[in-house]
């Protein structure tokens, strides 16, 4: 089957995709500059600062002169390969071969996929308005060779397609540049007045590899189709993903178990080859009436332990009912992770080994009970008590600050603190005894106050003064007095016990 | 007297076998742990507090809860080495890690687990005692029936993780099949030369039920990360650290 080519072209690639980030931009001629030499050189132009005179490689204090109030742009987020990439990735609906065509384009191997649309007429402009729509001013050509294909999209009249053969009549008119020559031999061409293609084809080969090289020769025969020019096309990325059929309905629990275990068994062989652990994962039941039932787990640590991972989704595998049995198991990594090859390594020994053991524990625990269950504290830096601690977000995290020690912390803290009524002596003294829970509790020893105050960048509110006290059993309180004496009377509130 | 020194070691073997016969065993790998509880060891049979095994607390008030998480942290203390986590299983837990510091263990090696229900809680004790990478599990559990106290026992058997399980106001002071059975009370503070301030934290520490063991009740002090005596008034171990001011 012959070979049919298509070559994409984005003539404001960067500045279309920034327009796209911020709309605001749209119709506004702005550029996007990098230092360069000591000076601020355009690397990309929107399409109404292309419209007022302004061309890439330009020097931003030139561009300033034609245009004053033209925007300058000095970072752009995204590399224009990543970029290309994922349009490459998006453009994968319309052939399973698509090549990234550095610094603005895409060729598309669309041999045998045209009629799908209907023909290529039709192929070509879905493809145009949907770049349109999205926003990217692409101009596309079709053709037999990458070569003629490329040309056209960037010189010729487009969207064009060129019958099959016709690349050479469609190439006469266009200039040197549409070869993909480098630019010392487009100079040459260009000093000898070489404008068009038409001008120089006919000349002897020989003639043509003495004065412009052989990459002259190669480009044009790569461009007529005598010479097999190949892409290296995208490779995207495979969801982690195994699927297992059955010939017949599975309807009991053996027959799930042994489904999930040959499937975890084919994604961990996976996971190990690329080195990598899961860290969330679904497992799938597509039942024969059509309802799909899931569970799903995940892992403090990434993991690829295939005993590890049996266990927790052993705990839900009674949550899918099978009803009239399931067809389909499809088992999915959601979230994959590194394992780094030190980590492993270290599992054999002693210590690392209890990390994963708990890892392991905290797994099953999270996966039965839920995941906000577990808590790990680290200090923050706050005073106020409520602020003092912050939940960790990982079994590993450390705190870059040390513990507070010097100030007197109650071991157990009331989740809000409690109003008491108090016997006090004003205006600055602990009180003599206090009412908690319709108990009277005499104070005997105090020590204090330590004044807290609300930060105020946080949120508003009156200090706290907390004084420890000890009654007569022994018993040790921590209370605080909101706010001062004054006006008001202030409000006494207990809010913890030491030990 | 030869005689009685060779009747002592008979004696003495005899009764580790027995021991171990009943299924107790002194901490992993024959390391004795220095919990520093000093008199309270001669209470407990092999006079070291036993590892690997489940003790019960029962707190009979809020403040005592207090005073018994306290000195179960003290315990965890000397049981957890370095960065090794332990298991803090309960349900609306009001303990706070930053008074956990001072009772000589690292707030960040608890690891707490937040339940809701008791059935839940006794779940993860029991998952977490077969774990034998944890140092110890602390769980808070208001009632504990013998049953479920043998599972846990159970599990520690096979694992030697050690077991706290603190009850706080419990309906009944039920039989279980824990090791231990220790009531932790305040008590009033002493304050040293009649300094004003509140003092140390001083608890009566009592156990109450002890499997080979002599129970009895002791009155301690928790001054500067080790245990202190009080007998009358004043304090055993008297000798305090000079610390040196500037």
């Amino acid at each position: 089957m012959a070979k049919r080519f298509a070559a994409i072209w984005f003539r404001h690639l960067m500045t279309d995709w920034k327009t796209r980030r911020q709309p605001e931009l749209y119709g506004i001629p702005f550029v996007i500059a990098t230092p360069e030499r000591g000076r601020m050189v355009v690397k990309a132009v929107s399409r109404a600062a292309e419209k007022a005179g302004i061309g890439t490689g330009m020097v931003v204090a030139d561009c300033r002169t034609i245009f004053p109030s033209l925007i300058v742009l000095d970072t752009i987020e995204i590399t224009e390969s990543d970029l290309l990439q994922l349009i490459a990735e998006w453009s994968l609906r319309y052939t399973p071969t698509v090549a990234v065509d550095l610094p603005d384009g895409l060729i598309l191997d669309i041999s045998g996929c045209a009629h799908l649309w209907g023909g290529e007429h039709q192929y070509l402009n879905d493809i145009i308005t949907k770049f349109h729509k999205l926003g990217y001013d692409a101009t596309a050509a079709i053709a037999d060779t990458i070569g003629a294909a490329w040309a056209i999209s960037r010189y010729g009249h487009t969207p064009s397609i060129i019958e099959p053969g016709g690349q050479v009549d469609a190439l006469y008119p266009l200039p040197p540049a549409s070869l993909r020559l480098e630019p010392h031999t487009l100079q040459r061409l260009n000093k000898l007045g070489l404008y068009r293609i038409s001008s120089f084809i006919k000349m002897p080969r020989s003639a043509l590899s003495r004065r412009f090289g052989q990459a002259l020769l190669s480009r044009l025969d790569q461009a007529f189709g005598q010479e097999a020019e190949f892409i290296n096309p995208i490779r995207p990325a495979q969801p982690y993903q195994e699927r297992l059929p059955s010939l017949e309905p599975v309807r009991t629990a053996p027959g799930i178990e042994i489904a999930l275990k040959t499937l975890l068994e084919t994604i961990c062989k996976r996971l190990a080859k690329e080195g990598k652990g899961l860290r969330t994962s679904t497992f799938k039941g597509y039942r024969i009436d059509g309802n799909i039932q899931q569970i799903e787990i995940g892992t403090n640590r990434p993991s690829r332990d295939i005993e590890h991972l049996y266990k927790l989704f052993e705990i839900k595998i009674p949550d899918l009912p099978p009803d009239l049995g399931f067809e389909l198991f499809l088992l999915e990594a959601t979230t994959v992770e590194d394992i780094s090859p030190e980590q492993e390594k270290l599992w054999n020994t002693s210590c690392n080994n209890n990390d994963t053991d708990i890892a392991k524990l905290l797994d099953r625990i999270s996966g039965k009970m839920g995941k906000d269950t577990i808590h790990r504290y680290l200090p923050n830096e706050h005073y106020w008590p409520e602020r003092s601690v912050k939940v960790a977000s990982s079994y590993d995290e450390k705190s870059p600050i040390p513990w507070q020690t010097n100030l007197p912390r109650p071991i157990s803290l009331l989740n809000r603190p409690e109003a008491i009524e108090v016997t006090v002596p004003i205006p600055d003294y602990p009180p003599m005894l206090f009412r908690y829970k319709g108990q009277l509790h005499n104070i005997t020893k105090a020590d204090g106050p330590e004044r807290i105050e609300p930060e105020w960048w946080i949120e508003a509110g009156q200090q706290r003064d907390y004084y420890c006290v000890e009654d007569e059993q022994g018993a040790r309180y921590w209370i605080f007095r909101l706010g001062l004496y004054g006006n008001t009377e202030p409000k006494w509130f207990i809010h913890g016990f030491f030990a | 007297m030869i005689e009685r020194f060779a009747k002592k070691d008979i004696i003495d073997k005899l009764q580790k076998e027995v021991l171990s016969l009943q299924g107790y065993r002194t901490s992993r790998g024959n390391e004795r742990t220095n919990t520093g509880l000093g008199p309270i060891e001669n209470a407990f049979p092999g006079k070291s507090l036993p590892t690997g095994v489940v003790h019960e607390f029962i707190s009979p008030t809020t403040e005592d809860a207090a005073a018994t998480a306290a000195f179960i942290t003290c315990l965890l203390g000397s049981l957890t080495k370095e960065n090794n986590k332990c298991l803090w299983v309960g349900t609306k837990r009001t303990l706070f890690p930053p008074g956990l510091s001072a009772f000589g263990i690292h707030p960040e090696n608890v690891i707490f687990i937040d339940l809701f229900r008791q059935k839940d809680v006794l779940w993860t004790i029991e998952e977490a005692l077969k774990c034998n990478a944890l140092s110890a599990v602390v769980g808070e559990i208001k009632e504990l029936s013998f049953t479920e106290s043998r599972r846990l026992q159970l599990a520690v058997e096979q694992s030697g993780v050690t077991g706290f399980i603190h009850r706080t106001l419990p309906r009944f002071e039920n039989t279980v099949a824990c090791v231990t059975r220790w009531k932790i009370k305040t008590m009033p503070g002493i304050s040293i030369d009649g300094m004003p301030g509140l003092g140390f934290p001083s608890w009566k520490v009592g156990l109450e039920k002890v499997r080979n063991g002599k129970p009895g009740e002791w009155q301690v002090q928790w001054s500067n990360g080790r245990f202190r005596y009080i007998i009358g008034q004043k304090t055993l171990i008297s000798e305090t650290p000079v610390r040196k001011i500037g």
